[in-house]
């Protein structure tokens, strides 16, 4: 297909250019084309969450994002979470909580907390669950994610309050 | 809470973070679909718009000519395999039935069969390509109804298939081919005389739909024909080396020219055992010289994977009037789909497992059907005759009025009892799951409110054995890098390593573990049947022992003593006078006292004892809409030993969350003319977070003899009792028994309805 575009997006803090097809998703150049696999496709049309990445602050399905729509875009993917060899406190808590199985659907998740999070500090079970029904999770029954987050919460409540 | 005297370890029972975890949560970790290789080509196939036809042509040309297409193969590209059956780890299979699922030969059996399938130099031209391709088709007629499949007028699927009698002589290759594959028969005492004594005897049948395992990553696989005859296969899998056979199986070529090299993998519950994409991708490879990648779009993961079977079942129970089972009665029809293997056997042997049923009979039936080959399931056939058996069980304590924990307990399988199909029990926990229930906080918390109400059912699984292999290695520095074959899909890598820091007496975050390819570590069976924890760890523990028993020989040598009067014990070696090294010091030594220390260690003779487990589970009906809310949940389960307690948890609650999908929502959902109509993840919808509520769990621990931890398998069971759980929950909220899964507000609200006129 001719009429490849150069499509330039702020990954992670970092400015890129990118020559896409105007066909490509997003999630898709960010995986074949840049390399940023953290991010993963479990379905391809939006119903599983796995593809989450923050655009502008906003969190959306890259798999239905084309990649020449997001020019000029701020984008923030799970390999942007840490920072540098520091894990943040969503990561963290998924770690020491447990909140994972096999880990397909963990970038995706923790992805839709910072942006919960970043929205609402402090959740209430039921607000944390609304927020995360679009990210689907089979291993886990999602009890051990929740609580993740609830802690991750708290922890950074504490942090800023000191 | 453990209901048993737990000997005290240091290791075994503590919550560590997983090794693997770091790269999960930052989006290191590879999976299937993350492989990238220099020069690799990208694959797509071309799937039946048809459940059922016989294939009169394929034109591969136009896509063959399109610029960017490097490969096409169509089963004429696979070698014949003729009448083979071989074995494959967990169950033999049928070589041309298998090589047909691959890529259709002559006939198309379900919608979403693979015909075709592209390399190109990206994923748009062998999409584009793969609509070049034409195929013309004789359509034949659907057969999309298990009964209806079984009778003589049916269309016949497979002209090769005659049912297999187990324990009978196989037919005749001249008689008529069928529909129904295997015939199953079990029986125990007497049920004409059982019945007879029985105060009370329910009937009733049941309905299931086809449900899927719903992993999040869909199946993939990488492939390299390398020009020395070398094939490597990339790709998340539950067995690497089931993989490796059934790949070389399926191109025949000898196992040792196919080397499997195993991603993280993104959710498996059976359904990831079974191979689809590495031979064509091999093909494909072969043909353009280049790598080449496959992977499924969602739609093709439910058309054209293993789901678990749809069935039908009648199940009659006999009781008297004091609470006590006297026979029990199974016919169990399972939708095998398009090829012979659905689980039927577990079924029947499952369907009165969890009591001590002095007659019973169980007839089951495997039935070819227009859908897709079905595959194991998280327990396979046991949440199936879980619904059927413990709804009936509550109707029986409903009549006879008796509290439904206390009847299980009175009836509960035990050391001893032999089952319907033969083998006897070995020390179990069945009865402790349901006095841990009985004995909750849930359970005896009154339950408040307009149609709300409660429910408990129990459930089981064998669990196995099989093979396993490991080995580590002792690094100067204190540490052991351990190698071990068993894919991990829950962090099953850190339950291993583990056991193998208790056997050796150091840290878990001391030893390192690693998940080899089938070239660098000895075979292990698939991960499955709720084995890893039990067989690799048992395999782990002989590698550690190995280890104590080489660093005893080298302490022995420094300290020029004879080996015998070296020990070793809590993390050290011990000798004569009081002489000590502690692990982290002789490791220190081992450069300048003969070289590295790897210690060996296989399971190939244990097999588990079973596990049970019982829920208990409070909803409130929506009797508008016959909508389910689950409100409350406690889950008990026999662990034996639960070695890493918070994914021992998160097994339970998994399951369970599963089976309430199972039990509310989940179906395939077929047209007249056999296409799913809703293959997406919005349609087929499994439990969303707010659809549940916390999950509690009890850790029931009666140790398994047979593993030196008491370790039993724990993955499994979960998905058994929810949705008779739900089932007799809805009863006591409602009143309407319900006999057909999933419980979904169509249905619920039609028994409501019959009810209320």
């Amino acid at each position: 297909m001719s009429g490849k575009r150069v499509v330039t997006l702020t990954i992670n803090g970092d400015q890129t250019e990118v020559l896409c097809e105007p066909r490509q998703t997003l999630l898709e150049v960010l995986r074949n084309n840049l390399d940023f696999t953290g991010t993963k496709e479990g379905c391809s049309n939006g119903n599983c969450g796995a593809c989450t990445v923050l655009m502008d602050g906003r969190p959306v399905v890259s798999c239905l994002v084309l990649a020449v729509e997001a020019e000029g875009a701020e984008l923030r993917t799970i390999e942007g979470v840490a920072c540098g060899s520091h894990l943040d406190e969503v990561q963290s808590a998924f770690l020491e909580g447990a909140a994972l199985q096999c880990g397909i659907c963990t970038p995706g998740f923790i992805v839709q907390t910072e942006a919960l999070l970043a929205e609402n500090p402090n959740p209430s079970e039921d607000d944390i669950r609304f927020y995360l029904a679009g990210n689907l999770c089979r291993c886990t029954g999602y009890d051990k994610i929740v609580r993740a987050v609830q802690a991750a919460a708290e922890k950074r409540q504490v942090a800023r309050s000191v | 809470m453990a209901t048993a005297d737990k000997p005290k370890y240091k290791v075994i029972g503590t919550r560590p973070v997983r090794h693997d975890g770091a790269d999960k949560v930052t989006g290191r970790a590879k999976y299937g679909a993350d492989i990238k290789l220099t020069g690799m080509l990208y694959g797509a196939t071309l799937r039946s718009p048809h459940a059922h036809a016989k294939i009169k042509s394929i034109d591969t040309s136009k896509a063959e000519a399109l610029a960017g297409v490097r490969a096409v193969v169509t089963s004429a590209d696979l070698p014949e395999q003729g009448d083979r059956i071989v074995e494959l780890g967990e169950g033999a299979a049928n070589m041309r039935h298998l090589t047909a699922n691959v890529l259709a030969r002559g006939k198309v059996l379900y919608k979403g069969h693979a015909i075709a399938a592209v390399a190109a130099d990206n994923i748009h031209i062998a999409e584009e390509a793969i609509k070049l391709i034409k195929v013309e088709y004789e359509l034949l007629p659907p057969v999309l109804d298990v009964r209806k499949a079984m009778s003589a007028e049916s269309p016949v699927l497979n002209d090769d298939i005659r049912t297999e009698s187990v324990g009978s002589a196989p037919a005749s290759k001249d008689s008529k081919p069928t529909n129904i594959a295997k015939h199953f028969l079990f029986e125990k005492g007497d049920i004409a005389a059982g019945f007879a004594k029985a105060d009370v005897i329910v009937e009733r049948e049941f309905d299931t739909s086809m449900v899927h395992q719903g992993y999040i990553e869909p199946h993939n696989a990488t492939v390299f024909w390398n020009t020395d005859g070398k094939i490597t296969v990339w790709l998340s899998t539950q067995g690497s080396f089931s993989v490796r056979q059934q790949t070389a199986e399926l191109l025949k070529v000898a196992i040792s020219n196919v080397k499997v090299v195993p991603t993280e993998i993104g959710g498996g519950f059976g359904g990831k055992i079974s191979v689809y994409l590495p031979p064509v991708a091999a093909m494909l490879s072969k043909k353009s010289g280049r790598p080449v990648k496959l992977v499924m779009s969602r739609t093709s993961v439910f058309e054209a994977t293993g789901p678990t079977p749809g069935s039908h079942m009648k199940v009659k129970l006999g009781a008297t009037k004091d609470g006590k089972l006297v026979a029990g009665e199974a016919w169990i029809a399972f939708e095998a789909g398009a090829y012979t293997g659905s689980p039927i056997g577990p079924a029947c042997m499952c369907v009165f497992a969890c009591y001590d049923l002095p007659n019973g009979r169980v007839e089951g039936f495997d039935v070819c059907v227009n859908k897709p080959r079905t595959n194991a399931y998280r327990a396979p056939g046991s949440t199936h005759v879980a619904f059927a058996t413990e709804t009936l069980i509550n109707e029986i304590c409903e009549k006879i009025d008796i509290d439904p924990a206390d009847f299980r307990i009175k009836n509960a399988a035990k050391e001893g009892v032999r089952r319907v199909d033969g083998p006897v029990y070995a020390r179990v926990g069945m009865v402790e799951t349901v006095e841990a229930i009985k004995n909750s906080e849930h359970y005896k918390a009154p339950l408040e409110g307009k149609h709300r109400g409660r429910g408990i059912a129990s459930g089981f699984w064998f669990n196995c054995g099989l093979k396993s292999a490991a080995s580590a290695t002792v690094n100067p520095d204190g540490t052991v890098s351990l190698l071990e074959g068993s894919t991990d899909i829950g962090g099953s890598r850190t339950g291993i390593a583990m056991q193998l820091a208790e056997a050796l007496g150091i840290t878990a975050e001391e030893v390192t573990p690693t998940v080899g390819d089938t070239d660098s570590v000895g075979y292990c069976d698939v991960t499955g049947g709720s084995r890893v924890t039990f067989a690799t760890g048992i395999a782990a523990i002989e590698a550690a022992k190995d280890i104590q028993r080489q660093l005893i020989a080298r302490a022995a040598m420094i300290w020029d003593v004879d080996a015998s009067k070296v020990s070793y014990s809590d993390g050290g070696l011990h000798g004569p006078a009081g002489k000590h090294l502690s692990f982290k010091e002789i490791a220190a030594k081992l450069h300048g006292t003969g070289g590295a220390v790897i210690g060996r260690g296989t399971s190939s003779e244990a097999t588990q004892g079973g596990a049970f487990g019982t829920h208990c589970v409070d909803v409130e009906v929506d009797v508008d809409l016959g909508k389910v809310q689950i409100l409350r949940y406690t889950a008990a389960q026999d662990c034996g030993t639960a070695i890493h307690p918070s994914y021992v948890e998160g097994q339970i609650q998994g399951g369970a969350v599963q089976g309430i999908g199972w039990a509310l929502n989940e179906e395939y959902w077929y047209d007249e003319k056999g296409e799913m109509r809703n293959a997406t993840y919005l349609d087929y919808r499994i439990p969303t977070c707010y659809d549940v509520p916390m999950i509690d769990t009890i850790i029931v621990e009666v140790p398994d003899p047979q593993h030196p931890y008491g370790v039993r398998g724990v993955g499994e069971v979960p998905i058994c009792p929810p949705p008779a759980a739900i089932a007799n929950a809805i009863y006591d909220a409602v009143g309407v028994r319900m006999h057909d899964l999933p419980m979904s507000p169509p249905k619920l609200l039609a028994e409501i309805l019959k009810k209320e006129s």
